[in-house]
């Protein structure tokens, strides 16, 4: 797998406050990955510098081999971005916003006519002017100037943010087709729990700081969350035999959290004995838990 | 060039959609016969060529309203996309920011030559339609200050391109916009006069005054319709013509570096601003 980008020790000041301190990585081709962080972390600031519409204060960002402030046409050509809350010039319809974007990417309008399909934009919605659109209208017409091309690198700020749940599933399906393309999506957002199991690797940023960098399972591994086991006794008034620090739950079931590498010995003398149980839920750690260890660990340091 | 081209297409779809083009087309038409018309009551047929009265209304009209279309088209031209977040995802496009600049100025520009055209050429259609005999010279001067006419509507623009790279706000730039036009079109020419007045009848000289003349694109614009032919007897700027060693080929010049000295310096401006 070759790199897409590769940002290198990079840090961007703004007068004196530091959007984004010392940041390094490296995104694969045929990666998804995805940008984690609070409001004002420097995710946007970030993508901007990837983007090369800002220049870092010091460090080095390559986009597809070369500097993206420079401007190549090929390199933004090869590029697909989704801004935050992208807007658009209001008096035109979805058919002459997508024209105009086609023709400055050289992109045959052909071409372009297919993605509105693909984003599932209705034929007579693409010829209303923007100004009519609802929010989930307006994204998808975001995600198709951003896919015009078939783009190698492919920046989504905050791209599900405000959507309604059918279409955040059509928009991460269109992205796994992509992944299997070979294109490196980067998706920014702060609601972790919907990009569970969307994202190869996950970049947690926070106060301008990569915080932590891997796959959610190496994030798990490092962060070492205990797995929650819950259980409900099919004598429920009966307190659980074995030992450990079992909760009682609301519900009327007891809940405990074990370490990986005890995880399997519970389990196993959990279920020795079916007849005393009634239910049994495990519980990894989510992408929240995970990015609350994170910048938990952060703060102390 | 092609991307110059696609950004200037698209400013003008958006003028005609958002009805810019009709509306400032309608108001200088409406404007033009109504002083045609009115225009032609007072000399009746004592001979004075009837295009040459409309030069001169014409002139006078276009000196307040042009500039003032003009910057009202083109204040927030970058500051109005970069508020409304367009401008971010077009500087991810494979466009380059002169590009979009002249791009955007040359769509501007077209909307209003279209409407200068349009609107005033309306009136010289009526006076030919209602069975006025005109003579080429007369042509000669009015095709003169329709040209003249779109010259000083792409100064204005290039001053708001100018506004609209240098501020960080809409309503920054819609203040200055006014604030420019007042300066132009009122403040500077009573300074003008009242330096005049002050001077009190010693000869002001003849540099100097060239000098001031050139110095606000309005009374360069003036000075080239109204300063010779017929009309200059009509307007009474004769008398400054004469005074004055402006000839038109240098008030043109004047008024194409009015134009295009702002915008470079936009270009400039924006090329090093970071988005």
């Amino acid at each position: 797998m070759t790199s897409s980008v590769i940002t290198s020790n990079v840090s961007k000041h703004y007068g004196r406050v530091a959007a984004v301190r010392d940041v390094s990585f490296d995104l694969k081709s045929g990666e998804t990955i995805a940008l984690v962080g609070h409001n004002g972390a420097g995710k946007t600031t970030l993508i901007k510098l990837m983007l090369g519409l800002i220049r870092p204060t010091s460090g080095s960002v390559t986009m597809l081999g070369g500097d993206p402030a420079r401007g190549d046409f090929h390199v933004r050509q090869s590029v697909g971005y989704l801004p935050e809350s992208v807007s658009f010039h209001m008096a035109l319809t979805g058919r002459e916003t997508l024209t105009f974007y086609a023709r400055l990417k050289r992109v045959e309008f052909s071409d372009a006519e297919l993605l509105f399909k693909r984003v599932g934009l209705s034929a007579d919605a693409v010829d209303r002017p923007v100004r009519t659109y609802s929010k989930g209208m307006r994204q998808r017409l975001g995600l198709a100037q951003a896919l015009l091309g078939t783009p190698q690198v492919l920046l989504l700020d905050e791209p599900t943010s405000g959507l309604d749940p059918a279409l955040r599933q059509n928009f991460y399906d269109i992205i796994s087709a992509l992944r299997a393309d070979g294109t490196t999506v980067l998706l920014s957002s702060h609601a972790l729990t919907e990009l569970e199991n969307r994202a190869d690797r996950v970049i947690i940023v926070d106060r301008g700081v990569k915080i932590a960098d891997g796959t959610l399972d190496e994030l798990r591994h490092i962060a070492s969350l205990p797995t929650r086991v819950m259980i409900k006794l099919s004598d429920m008034e009966a307190a659980p035999q074995w030992s450990g620090d079992w909760c009682r739950q609301s519900g009327g079931g007891w809940e405990i959290g074990v370490d990986a590498a005890d995880k399997i010995d519970l389990l196993k003398s959990l279920t020795a004995e079916p007849s005393l149980l009634e239910s049994l839920t495990l519980a990894e750690p989510t992408l929240d838990e995970l990015y609350a260890h994170f910048l938990g660990r952060q703060a102390a340091e | 060039m092609m991307n110059v081209l696609t950004v200037a297409r698209k400013e003008i779809q958006e003028g005609r959609r958002n009805r810019w083009v009709l509306a400032t087309t309608l108001l200088l038409a409406g404007l033009a016969l109504t002083l045609t018309f009115l225009g032609s009551a007072p000399t009746g047929n004592v001979g004075v060529n009837q295009l040459d009265v409309v030069i001169v209304s014409l002139s006078s009209l276009a000196i307040f309203l042009l500039p003032l279309i003009a910057l009202l088209l083109s204040h927030d031209a970058i500051v109005g996309e970069s508020e409304r977040g367009t401008l971010i995802l077009l500087l991810s496009y494979p466009v380059g920011r002169s590009e979009i600049v002249i791009g955007k100025f040359l769509g501007h520009l077209s909307i209003l030559a279209f409407s200068t055209l349009i609107g005033f050429g309306a009136a010289a259609v009526a006076l030919v339609a209602s069975g006025t005999v005109i003579s080429p010279a007369s042509w000669r001067a009015f095709a003169t200050m329709l040209g003249a006419s779109i010259l000083l509507g792409a100064v204005f623009l290039s001053i708001g391109y100018l506004i609209s790279t240098l501020v960080r706000e809409r309503s920054t730039a819609g203040g200055v916009a006014i604030g420019i036009w007042l300066f132009f079109v009122l403040i500077y020419d009573m300074a003008l006069l009242g330096g005049l007045v002050a001077a009190q009848g010693r000869a002001v000289p003849a540099l100097l005054l060239d000098g001031l003349l050139l110095a606000n694109p309005t009374d360069a614009y003036r000075l080239l319709n109204l300063g010779s032919g017929a009309a200059s007897t009509l307007s009474g700027m004769g008398g400054v013509a004469a005074g004055s060693s402006l000839s038109a080929p240098i008030l043109t010049l004047a008024l194409l570096l009015w134009a295009i000295v702002p915008l470079g310096v936009a270009n400039i401006v924006f090329a090093r601003r970071e988005a």
